[in-house]
């Protein structure tokens, strides 16, 4: 898990970001969820940052969401302690120890990519480390580079 | 177990006080590891022998596993309670999301017990249960609708599970099944019927707690081994790719395929309504329970046009499965696809159990045709393939406008005991048959299964695998063994299509990193254990192992080995009998 972040920040002439390539190839497995969880080597889905639900119940589809790394992230703009920082070339960094749960940033974000972890009462914020789309095995996301 | 675990959680609802409470079941749970092991001995608890099924006082239990929602295909949730179809042990499992929901609520199990006034849905959460009016949901005739309603008014997108029963459960029919996010169901044994009673339309359950486990590392490790099996298996593969569905041609082939309330073992119509046409013509989407990665799930769609206005069409979305196509295609004559499936669609929204409907029908059928009963009794003509008429029967089935829809809307035992035509009334312990007529080990299985299913311990499978039957004392202990096994898998809950995976190397592997320190035999112990409680229990409530019946129409219709013999088959129960006398005679 270390690794995949100070490779995002770090490398910054090829930062990646998490995409949705094709949620209708969605299956509604969620394993996506649960890999997410488990990159903390945890079971659950407390801390998920990817949410794959229903649109209007199963047989119309599916919808994934999860952060889409914007490069104006209307969350980092409303947070009063800077604890959600500008990632370079899109998305956020979030540093806990700033964060003084206001949710704000959930609010925020109109495609609900914002997370609220009610064990640590704070967000869950995408790091875009791609661990989840190794266990899709549809396809539906994956990373792609950003330019 | 790890103190934090939060499965050993046991949510008690009381109907009739509209109250509820948490007991921590860490003896239970350490003893019997989860799913049926914990749910049997809840149900002891809580339930006495002679308890109606359909009275306040037969307890519902739901409970899950230890490895529920950690590892990919433990996605089922078991339901323990007393049958209203055999008046016995009634065990039935559905996937969807019920598991996931149920274990990242933040509990092992729940008993529901009681009765309420009031038509109630139930919304649990992590810490309280919310009793709801569901006063303008009953009566809503499709179960579809009802699910529906409920999506918009409950919280949980996405983590959620949404079980409700149709009118069929409100009705009381001895087979209305629970459905689970729309297309998978607790589908065996009546369950419906039981939340009916209890006036109970619907229960929501939503969480995401995280479950802690001991050694992270080796979790990841045994994970990543158990997915790559997973995705990469052939068995899994098939599946995905035709679902279960696959099975309809090879079964007709081979001369396996229940037809026409088994008068032959053989449709001409297999080819029409196969797995492989249906995915070919029909096939929309194909889904998955939460946290598995094979997505078995098949629906097609179906467009019918309005007749009062051109251009004006109605598109269904319906899943299905190779029980579905045996019950309510071949073994009613149906050759058309859609019609197939149109009254898949029907039993869908009342909530039926598909098997024991398609089967009640079909025996409905064969007794018109022979006079046994008139249309004074049936009300519509019925035959083969005539799908308008089934319509209205099913309809019939669940308003119960005469004494025979009464009497059918409790199962083939119960309408043959009545109306005669018990040689043709096909049903094992009082449940109706399965789709294979595959040899010794199909009906043997479903004769001393606890479930009466093909599920409880394959002998279908095995009668596919083997050139010659074994003698019938080795035949019923192979079974047995199998059943005793697979009580470990359901206690954790593993679907049982991932059997192969989990084996029991596998389970150890799987069970470590979470502070389960045990060993194969200790596990196949445990699973013989169960199963003897299982096989006590339902001696408690009634069940006598030698006086098992079966229905003379198997002896008559060929399978792929040979005409059974009768005398194979009740040597075979003698020896069951014998042998399940001397395991309670042995055991403390």
């Amino acid at each position: 898990m270390e690794c995949f972040e100070k490779n995002m920040s770090t490398l910054v002439h090829e930062v990646k970001r998490l995409a949705v390539l094709d949620s209708e190839r969605c299956v509604g497995c969620q394993l996506c969820m649960f890999a997410c969880s488990r990159r903390f080597g945890e079971g659950g889905l407390a801390k998920s940052a990817i949410l794959v639900r229903s649109v209007g119940g199963i047989e119309k589809g599916l919808t994934v969401i999860v952060c889409r790394a914007c490069e104006n992230p209307p969350c980092a703009r409303v947070c009063p302690t800077d604890a959600l920082g500008q990632r370079k070339h899109g998305g956020v960094i979030f540093d806990s120890s700033k964060c003084i749960g206001c949710g704000n940033c959930v609010r925020a974000c109109d495609i609900g990519a914002v997370f609220w972890d009610d064990e640590t009462n704070k967000p869950i914020i995408c790091v875009h480390c791609g661990y989840c789309s190794r266990f899709c095995h549809y396809k539906v996301i994956g990373v792609e580079k950003i330019k | 177990m790890n103190p934090r675990e939060p499965l050993k959680r046991v949510l008690y609802i009381d109907l009739s006080k509209k109250s509820f409470w948490i007991d921590e079941r860490e003896d239970l749970f350490e003893r019997w590891l989860g799913g049926v092991g914990v749910a049997v001995q809840l149900f002891k608890e809580e339930a006495s022998k002679n308890v109606d099924p359909l009275s306040p006082e037969n307890p519902v239990i739901f409970s899950v596993g230890p490895l529920t929602s950690l590892y990919p295909l433990a996605s089922k949730t078991i339901a323990i309670f007393k049958s209203p179809l055999t008046g016995n042990l009634g065990e039935s499992h559905a996937g969807g999301r019920s598991a996931i929901a149920l274990r990242l609520a933040g509990y092992g199990a729940t008993v529901i017990k009681g009765a309420s006034q009031l038509p109630v849905y139930l919304v649990i959460k992590e810490e309280e249960v919310e009793f709801r009016d569901a006063s303008a949901l009953w009566g809503v005739s499709n179960a579809i609708t009802v699910g529906r309603i409920l999506r918009e008014t409950a919280p949980g997108q996405g983590v959620r599970t949404i079980m409700r029963i149709g009118k069929a459960g409100e009705k009381l029919v001895s087979y209305a099944a629970v459905m689970t996010e729309t297309y998978r169901h607790f589908g065996r044994l009546g369950l419906g019927a039981v939340l009916g009673s209890k006036k109970v339309k619907g229960i929501i359950i939503y969480g995401k707690h995280t479950i802690p486990v001991e050694d992270k590392k080796k979790y990841r490790e045994v994970y990543d081994r158990l997915y790559k099996l997973s995705v990469e298996s052939d068995a899994m593969k098939r599946y995905h790719d035709i679902g279960t569905a696959m099975n309809i041609l090879p079964l007709n082939y081979i001369g396996a395929l229940p037809t026409r309330n088994l008068n032959s073992s053989r449709f001409e119509g297999a080819e029409e309504i196969s797995g492989e046409n249906i995915a070919e013509k029909k096939l929309a989407r194909r889904i998955a329970c939460a946290h598995c990665p094979v997505a078995c799930i098949h629906i097609a769609s179906i467009r019918e046009p309005y007749p009062d206005e051109p251009y004006f069409y109605k598109t269904t979305f319906i899943s299905y499965d190779h029980e579905l196509i045996y019950s309510l295609g071949s073994m009613l004559g149906v050759k058309k696809i859609d019609n197939v499936l149109r009254l898949i669609d029907i039993v869908e929204a009342f909530g039926l159990d598909a098997i024991s409907a398609g089967v009640s029908l079909a025996w409905a059928t064969e007794a018109y045709k022979r006079g046994i009963v008139t249309i004074n009794e049936t009300l519509v003509e019925l035959d083969w393939g005539n799908v308008e008429n089934y319509i209205e029967a099913i309809k019939y089935i669940v308003e119960q406008p005469n004494h025979f829809y009464t009497t059918l809307a409790k199962g083939t035992r119960e309408a043959s005991k009545h109306y005669g035509g018990q040689e043709f009334a096909l049903n094992f312990g009082g449940n109706e048959m399965p789709g294979y007529h595959t040899g010794y080990g199909a009906i043997i299985g479903y004769s001393i299964g606890s479930r009466h299913s093909h599920l409880d311990c394959a002998g279908y499978r095995v009668d596919q695998t083997i050139k010659e039957p074994p003698s019938p004392e080795e035949y019923v202990e192979m079974l047995i063994k199998e059943e005793e096994w697979r009580q470990v898998l359901t206690s954790l809950v593993i679907c049982l299509f991932a059997r192969t995976i989990y084996t029991v190397e596998n389970v150890v592997d799987a069970l470590k990193p979470l502070g389960y320190d045990c060993t194969e035999d200790e596990l196949k112990k445990l699973g013989e254990e169960i199963y003897l409680e299982k096989q006590k229990l339902k001696i408690e409530l009634g069940f006598n192992p030698r006086e098992l019946k079966i229905p003379s129409r198997v002896f008559e219709t060929s399978t792929p080995h040979g005409l059974l013999r009768r005398d194979y088959v009740e040597k075979a129960l003698q020896h069951y009998a014998e042998l399940i006398e001397y395991k309670i005679n042995t055991s403390d």
